[in-house]
């Protein structure tokens, strides 16, 4: 508990510095960035929105990390999920809404699942680094997706666009209100990250997860199959990050451009980071850069700086929470 | 064929400077973002003084900057190496993406960068430079007692502490080198190959370099003939857009090419390749 208020009160100083830094006016803009991220019904409907895939990716990350897997491929994933799920979408105009949406969510996820499988079959068959490799699909898959938008993904009749076919609204995520992006996708996200604290520490296939995750040469001399388990890992990861992009898409986009992925797939890495990759902790750093994001898109319509200062605001808080983590340790070696 | 050389430049001297840091036992996953921000501040300089030769000074001053500010975490506090590396790499997405839009405005304009002169067409400073670091490269690292050291750092570093040397400043000076070599590659892409800048401009070539270290098998020469392989698939790319439009082959296979070939040559020649013993772990003094 103490640790968590020290990394609130950290995450606020850093947002204050790096106002300071740009030259930002301290007081207004933090008023800004609240009013962005918080104020009534619309504020918060964008900051729970915003939060939504990063809530998936982060949680995507921190399965695979567990298991000591550096999944930084979230990107891919996420674009393969959707373009599993525009697929069926195109495929299955015919089918019953409620059907096919929930034929697009599956489709998304054996997406996302089948691109991180990619690069854990070249880590186990060909010795290719998870991280090299999940950083090159992504350049891959981005290229993908915006080729396969023009072309054979392209709405058929709209010469103009480069888009999927727009969703019909009964196959959409529902909303609560049309005044705000709030919809039920959040809770899915609450959902996943419940199952995934409960697969990860309180049944098998996760102990075996964090127990390659510790110790790979352990795990494979008490008998593991530790190729099975890091597989399984990594398809959970990529069908988390491919979920994500599945829930963005019938949630608030409702077609896919070569603009789709927007990085949620990239900042569920940071998200991952500063929860100590654990799926409680997940939903607040979630939550915060969720809000960030909220409040900045707000900020920046309406008076200064621009989002791109989240980025720095991630970079430094995942240094200060490495930093964090160095003392509580060190004092932790000198206590006993 | 020199233009190979000016396209595959800005890799080679990043790949070549990862190699040295790789083969110290660091995996430096922030090479991206150091060359984002050295390609930033070597444009802002050249475009502030009109002089492109203080844009390289500058690249290289942020290189070294970036990679002390790494080795403080990976090297001296022995953080998790990937974490800190994607932390830099935000960083610097943000600083450049920030500073450019307040000064340049919100749209992607393309800034207009003076650019250091050639000697010959496709030859130029940088690239002579490029070729004679290869082997003074190979020679530093296989003939020298510092070269002797910094392998036995990443090989095995209790050896290195056992016989009297320090691991943590053996690792902070090939990060410092390879660290100038990234800013030197950054600032070489806006003031020597395309002189501009845009955000998002190294566009992955950073993580393509880490890729070239493993493909290469950590030897200088054969990073730099992978790196010349990377440059020449970015040329036909370029070349076969100009030749055959985008009509018949969809752009975007082009610009995949580079990232297509990085993976496959890693698929074909990644086995058998061994990496240094302790790369990528965090050596601990007391432990």
């Amino acid at each position: 508990m103490k640790r968590a208020i020290i990394l609130a009160a950290g995450l606020l100083l850093i947002l204050v510095l790096t106002l300071l830094a740009f030259g930002l006016p301290i007081g207004p803009s933090l008023q800004m960035l609240a009013k962005g991220a918080f104020d009534g019904e619309v504020g918060w409907g964008r900051t729970l929105a915003r939060t939504t895939p990063l809530i998936f990716t982060g949680l995507g990350m921190v399965v695979a990390w567990r298991a000591g897997m550096y999944n930084i491929g979230g990107e891919g994933q996420y674009i393969f999920g959707g373009i599993f799920g525009a697929t069926v979408a195109a495929v299955g105009q015919s089918l019953p809404p409620a059907l096919l949406m929930i034929l697009i969510l599956i489709s998304t996820v054996v997406g996302g699942a089948l691109y991180s499988s990619l690069a854990i079959w070249l880590y186990i068959s060909r010795g290719v680094q998870i991280v090299i490799s999940t950083i090159l699909l992504n350049f891959i898959a981005i290229q993908l997706l915006s080729f396969l938008v023009r072309g054979p993904l392209k709405a058929p009749g709209k010469f103009q666009l480069s888009q999927t076919l727009r969703l019909d609204d009964a196959v959409m995520l529902t909303r609560f209100s049309n005044k705000s992006d709030l919809h039920v996708g959040f809770f899915l996200s609450i959902l996943a990250g419940l199952a995934l604290w409960l697969y990860l520490f309180r049944s098998e296939g996760g102990l075996q997860i964090r127990i390659v995750g510790e110790n790979a040469r352990a795990a494979k001399a008490a008998g593991m199959n530790v190729a099975k388990i890091q597989w399984r890992a990594m398809a959970i990861s990529g069908g988390l990050c491919g979920l994500a992009g599945g829930v963005e898409y019938l949630g608030i986009s409702g077609a896919i451009d070569a603009g789709f992925a927007q990085q949620w797939g990239f900042y569920g890495i940071p998200v991952a980071l500063l929860a100590g990759i654990h799926p409680a902790g997940v939903f607040g750093s979630g939550l915060y850069f969720g809000a960030l994001f909220s409040g900045t898109q707000y900020m920046s319509r309406f008076g200064s700086g621009d989002q791109t200062l989240i980025f720095v605001i991630q970079g430094v808080a995942v240094l200060g929470h490495v930093l964090l983590n160095y003392y509580a340790k060190r004092k932790e070696v000198e206590r006993v | 064929m020199f233009e190979i050389l000016r396209y595959g430049a800005p890799v080679a001297l990043a790949a070549c400077g990862e190699t040295l840091g790789q083969r110290a036992g660091v995996l430096n996953i922030g090479l991206e973002g150091t060359m984002l921000s050295s390609a930033y501040a070597g444009a802002i300089v050249a475009i502030r003084t009109q002089n492109p030769w203080l844009g390289l000074v500058a690249g290289v001053i942020v290189g070294v900057v970036f990679a002390l500010l790494n080795a403080l975490f990976v090297v001296k506090l022995a953080s998790d190496q990937v974490v800190v590396g994607t932390a830099i790499n935000l960083f610097s997405l943000g600083l450049t993406g920030t500073l450019y839009r307040a000064e340049f405005g919100k749209s992607g304009t393309l800034l207009k960068v003076p650019m250091i002169p050639a000697l010959a067409p496709g030859i130029d400073f940088v690239t002579v430079a490029m070729i004679l670091a290869v082997p003074a490269l190979t020679f530093i690292l296989f003939k020298t007692k510092w070269g002797l050291l910094l392998r036995s750092a990443g090989e095995y570093p209790p050896a290195t502490v056992s016989s009297g040397f320090d691991v943590i400043k053996i690792r902070t000076q090939a990060m410092l080198v390879a660290g100038a070599m990234a800013g030197l590659a950054g600032a070489y892409l806006s003031v020597g190959v395309s002189g501009s800048f845009a955000e998002g401009f190294t566009n992955g070539k950073g993580f393509i370099a880490i890729a070239l270290v493993t493909f290469g098998r950590f030897r200088p020469i054969w990073v730099f003939a992978a790196s010349m392989l990377v440059g020449a698939a970015e040329l036909v790319q370029f070349w076969l857009q100009a030749k055959f439009g985008t009509a018949n082959v969809p752009a975007e296979f082009f610009i995949a090419l580079p990232y297509v070939v990085a993976l496959l040559v890693l698929v074909i020649l990644g086995k058998g390749t061994r990496s240094p013993g302790a790369l990528g772990i965090p050596f601990r003094r007391n432990s």
